[in-house]
């Protein structure tokens, strides 16, 4: 597709542990196309972080591995660039935010070292021209005196400086795209909405493409253009975000939806899915959902279901394709 | 400046743990059953000239007034006189200690200069055949008696290949160099004398080698697993993620970062390296401190022991408030 920044095909991640093999990632198929922010949703140890990390292969190996698949950016295939080239790509064309800003930044050096590494590593320019582009990044993300942050420790900063530090120094080499998982997930609600407003407009400002790793719906719906959802190590439904909250094709992303607590109703007992996460070593044959999934038939059990398009651009990977169970409104 | 203001409060603490060492050492060793007038005297001597001999040493005199006396002239730079050699304890001090403090510098530089890159590499080559190797080369450190080791490395180094020297430190026939710092090695540098400098250090190679191999091992595997806990650390994760290439990586990002509890164990071994030379001194027939004082324990030498206690003790506090100010230096959380 034209429009693709990145383009992740048939993505397999394992990884060996004595426990026995994981299957974290399973032919997963993701585009991120050029400007918009897509959010990538799922519960935690779904798979979205080894999503996010084989993206740079940042991956460790030993335990995990990627076993097989293609990421195309920008029509190049990153599994099989050699190191040298993924070093020029890492934090210059694509570039992480990670969820907790408390560890992420290195605790013995100072803010600007850490900045100024970043930049003077991909442009080509003197420590006083790097300094300055600093200076401009932490203004950009509503910085005070940027002057004596750069001076400062990150143990000198509150959580949502050192998240709007990180957030400058990614987007100090104006990457092409932003990979941000969970970047506001350890935040105070405050101090979340204020990290979000800076990450949309920056990076909508530069067209810099976001993708967006969250557990948080409420943040999806607000925040992105189009989202994906992933069980188990698969992505069970993409779709623009306006689709997605108004008809859920897939019966996991209804339950996903349904335990979203809202103030208009008057619930007693709040909504979950039954059932439990399966653990990835052994995970459920055919469709991963079938074993917790109101509309299971009897070919979920054996057969992995193909993406059906049930709208413009909304593809759901599910046997009953709209996947309505009779009942259920 | 609030560093300096640190360095001199630690320093005031110095006069109490000295002060309680003094009082300690003092007290301890005048209970050692034995009577260091009847040594002197030899055994033939008649009981008169023992008491005379007591008499004039005042150890006739109670405990406590002792006690003041020795800190009186403590007081004054004196240390008292060595019983058995006759001379001012400060002037043998001035004699054996460089040597000891010249074996023990030597040693950590050893176990600096080799355990931390084979630390870092074996973090780096975790359950690697790398890492095996120093794992076993580091089991062999702490678990082989220090007599032991000195007296193969002698075997094998000085007897049968012949390629070192096996005691001294240096040649019978060479002079030692101008006295500067007492350390031969240094005072060999600063006088330029080439010969002599190589000669000093392939003396001191094995007892160097011999004293340090405990702490070596120590080091090894501290750095080691420090390096590793810090290697999963997220921020390792963002610098690679920021195209940060692997040495950089390793060597700033995670190094500094596992240098603390380094600094701590190196800083706890020189002191350890300093009081324990005793063996390593013995085997090698190294002039140092260790030797004397054994000889002056063997001779209830009281004030040649007080002496030696006090020279150990101010090093270990010494050093211990050097590893201090390294630490601010490391890591920024800590300010004094």
């Amino acid at each position: 597709m034209n429009g693709d920044l990145l383009h992740i095909q048939d993505l397999s991640v394992r990884f060996f542990t004595y426990q026995g093999v994981v299957r974290a990632l399973e032919g997963v198929h993701l585009a991120v196309r050029r400007g918009e922010i897509l959010g990538l949703v799922g519960e935690t140890g779904c798979g979205k972080s080894v999503l996010a990390r084989s993206i740079l292969r940042l991956i460790a190996d030993p335990p995990g591995r990627i076993m097989g698949g293609r990421i195309l950016f920008k029509g190049r295939d990153m599994l099989t660039l050699p190191m040298k080239e993924m070093r020029r790509i890492r934090g210059n064309d694509i570039s992480m935010i990670f969820q907790e800003p408390m560890t992420s930044l290195n605790p013995v050096f100072t803010v600007g070292n850490q900045m100024e590494e970043v930049v003077r590593l991909h442009q080509k320019v003197s420590r006083k021209a790097a300094r300055r582009i600093c200076v401009e990044m932490l203004e950009q993300v509503r910085m005070p005196d940027p002057e004596s942050v750069l001076r400062k420790y990150p143990h000198e900063l509150s959580g949502g400086m050192r998240q709007r530090v990180m957030i400058a120094m990614e987007l100090s080499c104006r990457p092409d795209l932003l990979i941000a998982d969970e970047p506001t997930t350890a935040l105070d609600v405050t101090v979340q909405a204020q990290v979000l407003h800076i990450l949309n407009e920056l990076t909508r400002a530069r067209g810099t493409s976001v993708l967006f790793i969250t557990h948080d719906l409420g943040v999806v719906a607000h925040l992105c253009d189009r989202v994906a959802v992933m069980y188990a190590g698969k992505i069970v439904e993409t779709a623009p975000v306006d689709a997605l909250f108004r008809s859920p094709g897939h019966p996991y992303t209804r339950g996903l939806l349904a335990a979203v607590p809202s103030v208009d109703e008057d619930r007693e007992v709040l909504a979950s899915i039954p059932g439990v996460v399966p653990g990835l070593i052994d995970p459920p044959a055919g469709c991963r959902f079938h074993p917790r999934c109101p509309a299971a038939r009897k070919e979920c059990e054996h057969l992995e279901p193909a993406g059906v398009e049930v709208g413009k651009d909304h593809w759901v990977f599910c046997h009953a394709g709209r996947g309505k169970v009779k009942g259920e409104r | 400046m609030r560093l300096l203001r640190y360095i001199g409060k630690r320093l005031l603490h110095l006069v109490p743990v000295l002060l309680g060492v003094t009082v300690l050492v003092f007290f301890i060793s005048h209970a050692i059953p034995g009577d260091p007038a009847r040594m002197m005297a030899g055994q033939k001597a008649s009981r008169e000239a023992v008491e005379n001999l007591r008499r004039s040493m005042g150890l006739d005199r109670p405990l406590h007034e002792q006690y003041l006396r020795y800190m009186k002239g403590l007081l004054h730079g004196d240390l008292g006189r060595s019983v058995r050699s006759q001379r001012p304890v400060v002037e043998d001090l001035k004699d054996f200690f460089p040597a000891t403090l010249e074996l023990t510098l030597a040693s950590m530089t050893l176990c600096l200069v080799v355990g931390l890159p084979l630390g870092i590499l074996s973090a780096v080559r975790r359950n690697r055949p790398l890492d095996h190797a120093s794992r076993v080369f580091s089991v062999c450190g702490v678990s082989m008696p220090v007599f032991w080791l000195g007296l193969m490395l002698l075997l094998l180094f000085y007897r049968n290949l012949q390629w070192l020297p096996g005691s001294g430190r240096l040649d019978v026939g060479l002079d030692p160099p101008a006295s500067v710092t007492g350390l031969y090695l240094v005072d060999a540098l600063l006088e330029g004398n080439r010969p002599v400098f190589l000669n000093a250090l392939s003396h001191i190679i094995l007892p160097a080698f011999c004293l340090s191999y405990v702490y070596l091992a120590v080091i090894t595997r501290i750095v080691r697993s420090s390096m590793i806990a810090v290697m999963e650390q997220d921020y390792v994760t963002t610098a690679r993620a920021n195209g940060i290439s692997e040495p950089v990586v390793i060597l700033k990002h995670c190094l500094k970062n596992s240098l603390i509890p380094t600094v701590t164990i190196a800083g706890l071994s020189v002191g350890e390296l300093l009081g324990g030379a005793i063996l390593t001194e013995t085997i090698f027939g190294w002039p140092g401190m260790g030797k004397y004082v054994v000889d002056s324990v063997n001779f209830l030498d009281f004030p040649a022991i007080m002496g030696f206690t006090l020279v150990v003790s101010l090093s270990y506090v010494l050093i211990n408030l050097a590893v201090d100010v390294i630490y601010a230096f490391l890591n920024p959380q800590i300010r004094y």
